[in-house]
């Protein structure tokens, strides 16, 4: 069976090889013709590209290279063309700097491209002012490790991806800082994937996207300031774990954003500052559990069209508005969470209220059904509503509560990491 | 009228209720701006005690106060002084006052703690409140013969702007709800001096993205520089109004 393990051993052992017994090292400098020389090496060749300008663009590798940049030796597109294009199995790209790739409308104008092949590795390379970054398409078992990907995209129609998969599977995603593109993660049609420990950020619209993406795990990422947050659609078990959503505030931001995802797994995730934490939209089966929500506008928006989802040992925190729904019918359960406003007793000391917790706040519902209304947000006429609210309930949804809530705020362990 | 007003202030500075509302105020902005690391959560802890009692101790306090005065207004009608000098000055001294116990219980910490933005807001929101409910006393005062009738009126227009105007303007949307009712909304806002204020302030702040999610035309109208112009105008209108008012009223009242 396939491990991440197994493979990176293959890989070493493979490099080995074919760096010190069958393969020769090319050196390349500046002023060399870079295709030329991709061209004459042979398959298990390693090309030590040495610190320097280069103005090629469109490189073509169609057999399996290793090609490593010494300090960064810059490759430019000049703002037209793309810089290079993979069409073999395990190429190895390491320590390049690409820059200024080309925009088209007609076709994805990638730094490093990957087409229907496999076991290619990408890391540590610089990719700086780019439309996609890194492409992959039709790939299997490939790994892209530790670049550093920004750009400067102001809209979305002329801006691309920074790591771009279409048709994948097996694709691991580690370590990468992507900043300044359309949406920094793309996945599309992407299965048995991980994304692991990456900072995505000032994205135009997401900072990561799935699309019929099942299958996939994105864990320990840190998703901020993105123009709309997360977006997780039309997908399958997707395990989201460990992430930091902080601080997608603007008007149509979300931390996570789920549409039709089923069977899924939230959690030890922490969302700070997000104007909806979780917004979710004809999901099923989701379990949300451990997650620290903390001074969102909204922190869960879950409309009536989802169902079957736990929310389980959650800490709610500081925000405008726990939950908001567009309907009556709810059918998600919530136990044991902690909510900061809930303001029950709990006489046999076990821990838990005794009365339940109703999460959607009176002026929440008026707001979804009436958003105009939304000019009267805390007025003393809204508080007034809440505190009515309170002791006589008829506006909010009577099977939207926590039978049990925590008393006292769970101590998970995402309180002590740094956000920054 | 310059000596009136200097009068009017002296007594006022003599007169303890100022001075408690100052201290109060201090003592309110200072353990809320001391609850919290939060300063935006601190700013909008003040902003509702702005909003609620800035207009009703100001009505109250000055209808009170003119009333209280009206044996002195009545000496200083005797002597060869414009009626409506008279008038104007009683507001003067008496809005200088308020304003600044406004300006030291509210303005002081604020500007010592969060200073900023919104904390300007804040300040000329609160100052503008308290401009308009003196004047709207002083219509009262012209307008009452009784006290007690008079600070049933005052009262009952503090309540209106700050609870029932809301009511009816929530009534209003409900029922309307089916029609694009947005920009008559954005108008009704201009007739409630609390409701601009209110607005003008929530804009400064993050919560403003609330707003801006499920109100977005108030978003763009009222958080744009010349949304902002525009509230401001209207809250100097509603200064201008019943002071005018009263000041004709005033000019045939008999005394």
């Amino acid at each position: 069976m396939f491990t991440w393990r197994n493979f990176f051993f293959l890989v070493l052992l493979h490099s080995v090889f074919t760096g010190y017994v069958a393969a020769k090292v090319i050196p390349v400098r500046p002023g060399n013709n870079v295709q030329a020389l991709i061209d004459r090496a042979k398959a298990g060749d390693t090309l030590l590209i040495s610190k320097g300008y280069y103005k090629q663009h469109s490189l073509v590798v169609k057999k399996k290279l290793t090609l490593i940049g010494r300090d960064y030796p810059v490759f430019d597109g000049l703002g037209k063309y793309e810089v290079l294009f993979i069409y073999a199995d395990s190429v190895v790209v390491k320590g390049l700097q690409v820059q200024n790739i080309g925009k088209s409308s007609m076709n994805d104008l990638a730094g490093i491209k990957v087409s229907d092949h496999r076991d290619v590795v990408i890391t540590g390379n610089r990719i700086i002012n780019g439309t996609y970054g890194i492409y992959l398409q039709n790939s299997k078992f490939c790994v892209v490790k530790g670049n550093y990907i920004q750009s400067n995209a102001t809209d979305e129609l002329s801006s691309g991806n920074g790591i771009h998969a279409w048709k994948s599977t097996d694709l691991l995603i580690l370590d990468n800082i992507i900043s300044g593109h359309r949406d920094g993660i793309y996945f599309e049609f992407v299965s048995n994937s991980t994304i692991r420990n990456n900072r995505s950020f000032r994205n135009v619209r997401y900072g990561l996207h799935f699309m019929f993406s099942n299958n996939d795990r994105y864990e320990y990422n840190k998703f901020s300031e993105n123009g709309a947050g997360v977006a997780v659609m039309y997908s399958k078990v997707v395990t989201m774990v460990g992430n930091i959503f902080i601080h997608n505030w603007g008007d149509a931001s979300y931390g996570l954003l789920l549409k039709d995802i089923s069977d899924s797994r939230i959690s030890n995730n922490r969302f700070l500052k997000n104007t909806v934490g979780i917004y979710m939209e004809g999901t099923s089966r989701i379990e949300v559990n451990q997650n620290t929500f903390e001074e969102n506008g909204w922190a869960l928006r879950v409309q009536a069209n989802s169902s079957g989802s736990n929310f389980h040992r959650n800490n709610f925190v500081g925000n405008s508005f726990d939950v908001a729904t567009n309907g009556t019918l709810m059918l998600n359960y919530f136990s044991n969470n902690y909510w900061d406003k809930y303001d029950g007793y709990d006489l046999d000391k076990d821990g838990t209220g005794d009365v339940p917790y109703y999460p959607v706040s009176a002026y929440s519902v008026i707001t979804e059904q009436v958003p105009v209304a939304m000019i009267l947000y805390r007025s003393f006429l809204s508080g007034l509503i809440e505190m009515v609210e309170k002791i006589l309930p008829t506006l909010i949804p009577d099977q939207m509560k926590d039978d049990r809530p925590l008393i006292k705020r769970i101590n998970l362990h995402d309180r002590n990491t740094p956000v920054n | 009228m310059r000596t009136i007003v200097k009068y009017i202030f002296l007594d006022l500075l003599r007169n303890k209720v100022v001075l408690v509302y100052a201290v109060i105020l201090a003592l309110l902005s200072f353990s809320l701006l001391n609850l919290d690391n939060n300063t935006a959560k601190g700013l909008l802890g003040l902003l509702n005690i702005t909003l609620l009692f800035v207009p009703l101790i100001s009505i109250l306090f000055a209808t009170i106060y003119f009333f209280n005065s009206i044996e002195f207004i009545e000496l200083l009608l005797a002597q060869p002084v414009k009626r409506d000098k008279v008038l104007l000055a009683e507001y003067t001294g008496l809005a200088t006052s308020l304003s600044i116990a406004y300006l030291l219980g509210i303005g002081l910490p604020v500007l010592l703690m969060a200073p900023g933005m919104p904390a300007l807001i804040l300040l000329i929101t609160g100052l503008l409140l308290t401009l308009i409910f003196s004047a709207l006393a002083l219509l009262v005062f012209v307008l009452f013969k009784d006290k007690t009738k008079a600070i049933g009126a005052s009262l009952v227009v503090a309540l209106f702007f700050t609870l029932l105007f809301d009511g009816f303007l929530l009534t209003f949307i409900y029922s309307f709800n089916d029609y694009p009712i947005d920009k008559a909304v954005l108008g009704f806002i201009a007739f409630n001096p609390v409701d601009l204020a209110r607005v003008l302030m929530l804009l400064q702040l993050d919560v403003a993205v609330l707003m801006g999610y499920s109100g977005a035309l108030f978003k763009k109208f009222l958080g744009s520089a010349f949304g902002s112009f525009y509230s401001v105008c209207c809250l100097l209108i509603w200064v201008g109004i019943p002071l005018i008012l009263s000041v004709r009223l005033f000019r045939r009242k008999d005394l």
